[in-house]
């Protein structure tokens, strides 16, 4: 028997009720984040290029346009080539969709509205953040297209390249606050990691960023979806559902998680951005969403900024730059929390 | 790795399994490599329309590239010989869609040198204007889709913003967008509208005004370096050697420009250079694109300034007849020379007009410079090639 108490209100119920209610709030929390992050990027994009952006589906604004790009996309027709490998072609799109949803399970909203506080939370989500790439390589080897096996060659390599960075950031991360719990490591943030230690955090967070914006396959690293370079790589072959549900939904629901994640490391998550009386009345959530929309808004802003970097330049900027940089970081860190005094930690 | 296009698993024949395997033993690397043939186009986003490059590739680098050209070819070659001057014009405007003046303009030139009928002052003063501006619309296009083809896409957005301000002036005067029709032989189609200087110079000048924030936006941005500089170099002598003209020759150092090596029209009146680099790689040639740009907008100004008062057309006969003989004329076009050769037996319409387009000459000096690039590179070659297919297969 579970109680839970959320706005006042307090009410017992079971493990399997309390699993059902978790499911359902973890399959519309993600659908409705995607949609509401495709509309926010769209929005976004058009006024950084001078136009409008959507305008009229749904009335105001145009609310509703992703949605009905969605729908479009579920009514088209789903064509599997003739020559395909048909089971691994149809598998790879939840491949890579479902590990997107399972990274919201971790992320504390609130200091008490997280699905699943686990210990090894910063573990679960770095090891279900690169599952994806699996549907990617799968999507390009079983498509029998020349332009998709070299997009899905160019995903895992660019896995193999950017998730050390991404490892060795969030293990500098993890030793600063001790702990593996994503809520842990908010609670240790008294002062966001990006402002405190000086220097480490900022650099952790940077690194962060170029590895999780090259893992997500953005702008300027997205050399696997390359559109007009291999016609969106893996994915070319894709048509109706796989293709929405493949690569824009989990792109957006990874975008959006990507946010979340990095506001909860580095930026403090639902903890005001600095200790300060009046800042503390504001609630969790938030100064949650403030930080999460500030994250999703600078990663559509470098998006849509950059030209595209080639594929040797992508590693050789992982393997002769970002790996000795965060290896450094790591050494900082674990430095800072060997010798630095006590009373400068917090 | 072996990479199998789809089927070559059942190779039933064994001869040919035995010379794969051959192949691929002889390869020193541990992991045999095969190369494999990329069919890039003809339906592909970095092509611009109906082009074909048939790359075959070891990995992501190019071994061979053999642009496959033809599949928009309308015959106008042929096409011509059965029309009279005035409706050539509205057909050589739909070659290079891009500069739709630019062609129109040479063709006019060519039956006047045929005839001998003179142009006056103002109206060459007016066919510099709208050919230059033509020429800006031209060059702000490439620039959007070079920047796309990188990677950028706002940049597109904003060359598209400064494109329309100009287009709503041709627009003004021409009623076209795309294939405007206004060259006559003789002189233009009709005077320009009132307020036509003011507007022109104002959408000219807001162009010059905002292009530096664009320039910053993709040649300062070091990624683009990256992508750009040493990155498909065309050196000198192969441009001679294939006859690249425009803004790809003078990328690649050579001084070479219609307007300024056989002045025709009242080029030879205004104060403007000729931008080269010296490099000949993507960069370079971009760079040259943008700064013509600059010079365009230049010598629009200082014609809107010095433009005379006149008619807008010659003394041209009723019935424009040209009497036997042949011509060549050549002019700058937006994406280099574009030349007339015309054969007339004193009818209405011309017995022969072989038209000499820069995109064709340019495209074909592509596999030199393809060669040994890598995948990536390969787009941004083509896109910094400026090519038009209409212009290629015309």
């Amino acid at each position: 028997m579970y109680e839970i108490s959320m706005f006042g209100l307090s009410v017992t119920i079971t493990a399997w009720q309390l699993l059902i209610v978790k499911l359902i709030v973890i399959l519309t929390v993600v659908p409705v984040g995607a949609l509401a992050g495709g509309y926010a990027m769209h929005k976004e994009l058009g006024h950084l290029q001078h136009r409008l952006g959507p305008m009229y589906a749904g009335g105001f604004h145009g609310w509703a346009q992703t949605l009905a790009d969605g729908l479009k996309f579920i009514y088209k027709e789903d064509i599997i080539p003739e020559r395909a490998d048909r089971r691994v072609f149809t598998l790879a799109p939840a491949v890579i969709f479902v590990p997107v949803i399972l990274l919201f399970l971790v992320i504390p909203i609130d200091r008490t509205l997280i699905i699943e506080d686990l210990d090894i939370g910063l573990f679960y989500l770095l090891a279900i953040g690169s599952v994806g790439v699996i549907g990617v390589l799968m999507a390009g080897w079983s498509s029998a297209n020349k332009y998709a096996l070299i997009g899905g060659l160019r995903a895992a390599a660019q896995l193999i390249a950017y998730e050390l960075p991404i490892v060795l950031s969030a293990a500098a991360v993890a030793m600063l606050a001790g702990t593996l719990s994503i809520t842990g490591i908010v609670e240790a943030q008294d002062w966001p990691f990006l402002l405190w230690p000086p220097g480490i955090g900022l650099l952790a967070f940077l690194v962060f960023l170029v590895g999780n914006i090259a893992e997500m396959n953005l702008p300027p690293f997205d050399m696997p979806v390359a559109e007009s370079e291999i016609i969106t790589g893996a994915f070319t072959e894709y048509s109706g559902m796989r293709f929405i549900f493949g690569f824009f939904f989990a792109e957006m629901a990874h975008m959006v998680a990507f946010s979340a994640i990095a506001a909860t490391l580095f930026l403090g998550g639902y903890r005001p951005i600095v200790p300060w009386g009046p800042l503390e009345a504001i609630p969790g959530i938030l100064w949650f969403f403030g930080k999460f929309a500030f994250m999703f808004f600078f990663i559509v802003w470098v998006r849509f900024t950059f030209p595209r970097l080639r594929e040797d330049q992508l590693q050789k900027f992982a393997w002769k730059f970002m790996i000795p940089v965060s290896l450094g970081l790591v050494l900082a860190a674990g430095a800072w929390v060997l010798y630095a005094p006590e009373q400068l930690w917090r | 790795m072996v990479m199998q296009g789809g089927g070559a698993g059942q190779l039933a024949d064994d001869a040919a399994t035995r010379e794969i395997a051959e192949a691929v033993k002889q390869r020193s690397d541990s992991m045999g490599t095969q190369e494999m043939v990329l069919n890039v186009g003809p339906q592909h986003p970095a092509t611009h329309g109906v082009f074909r490059l048939l790359a075959t590739i070891d990995g992501e680098v190019l071994t061979d590239a053999e642009p496959v050209i033809g599949y928009m070819h309308r015959g106008y070659e042929k096409l011509v010989e059965a029309r009279d001057y005035r409706q050539i014009t509205n057909l050589v405007s739909r070659m290079d869609w891009l500069s739709g003046i630019n062609n129109e303009l040479p063709l006019a030139m060519v039956v006047e040198k045929m005839m001998g009928i003179e142009v006056p002052r103002r109206a060459q003063y007016l066919r510099v204007i709208m050919v230059e501006m033509n020429r800006i619309l031209n060059h702000l296009m490439f620039f959007a889709s070079f920047g796309a083809e990188l990677g950028a896409i706002t940049p597109t957005f904003y060359a598209f913003r400064e494109r329309e301000d100009i287009q709503r002036v041709l627009e003004d005067v021409t009623g076209g967008r795309m294939h405007f029709g206004f060259m006559r032989p003789g002189g233009l189609k009709e005077d320009v509208p009132r307020g036509f200087y003011a507007s022109a110079l104002a959408a000219v000048r807001q162009v010059i005004a905002r292009l530096p924030d664009y320039e910053d936006l993709l040649i300062g941005n070091e990624i683009f370096k990256g992508r750009t500089i040493d990155v498909g170099i065309l050196d000198k002598q192969t441009a001679y050697n294939y006859g690249v003209s425009g803004p790809i020759a003078r990328g690649s150092g050579i001084d070479m420009d219609v307007r300024k090596d056989e002045p025709y029209l009242v080029y030879d009146e205004f104060d403007w250079q000729v931008s080269t680099a010296p490099n000949g790689d993507c960069f370079d040639r971009f760079w040259v694109l943008v700064h013509e740009v600059v010079e365009s907008a230049k010598i629009v100004e200082q014609a809107i300034e010095g433009i005379p008062p006149g008619p807008i057309l010659g003394k041209v006969p009723r019935v424009v007849q040209i009497p036997e003989g042949e011509a060549y004329v050549r002019a700058e076009n937006s994406l280099g020379e574009l030349g007339y050769y015309l054969v007339s037996d004193g009818d209405k319409k011309p017995y022969r007009l072989k038209i000499r387009t820069p995109s064709y000459n340019n495209v074909s000096a592509l596999p030199p410079v393809l060669r040994g690039t890598l995948v990536s590179d390969m787009i941004a070659i083509l896109g910094s090639f400026f090519f038009v297919l209409g212009d290629i297969d015309r």
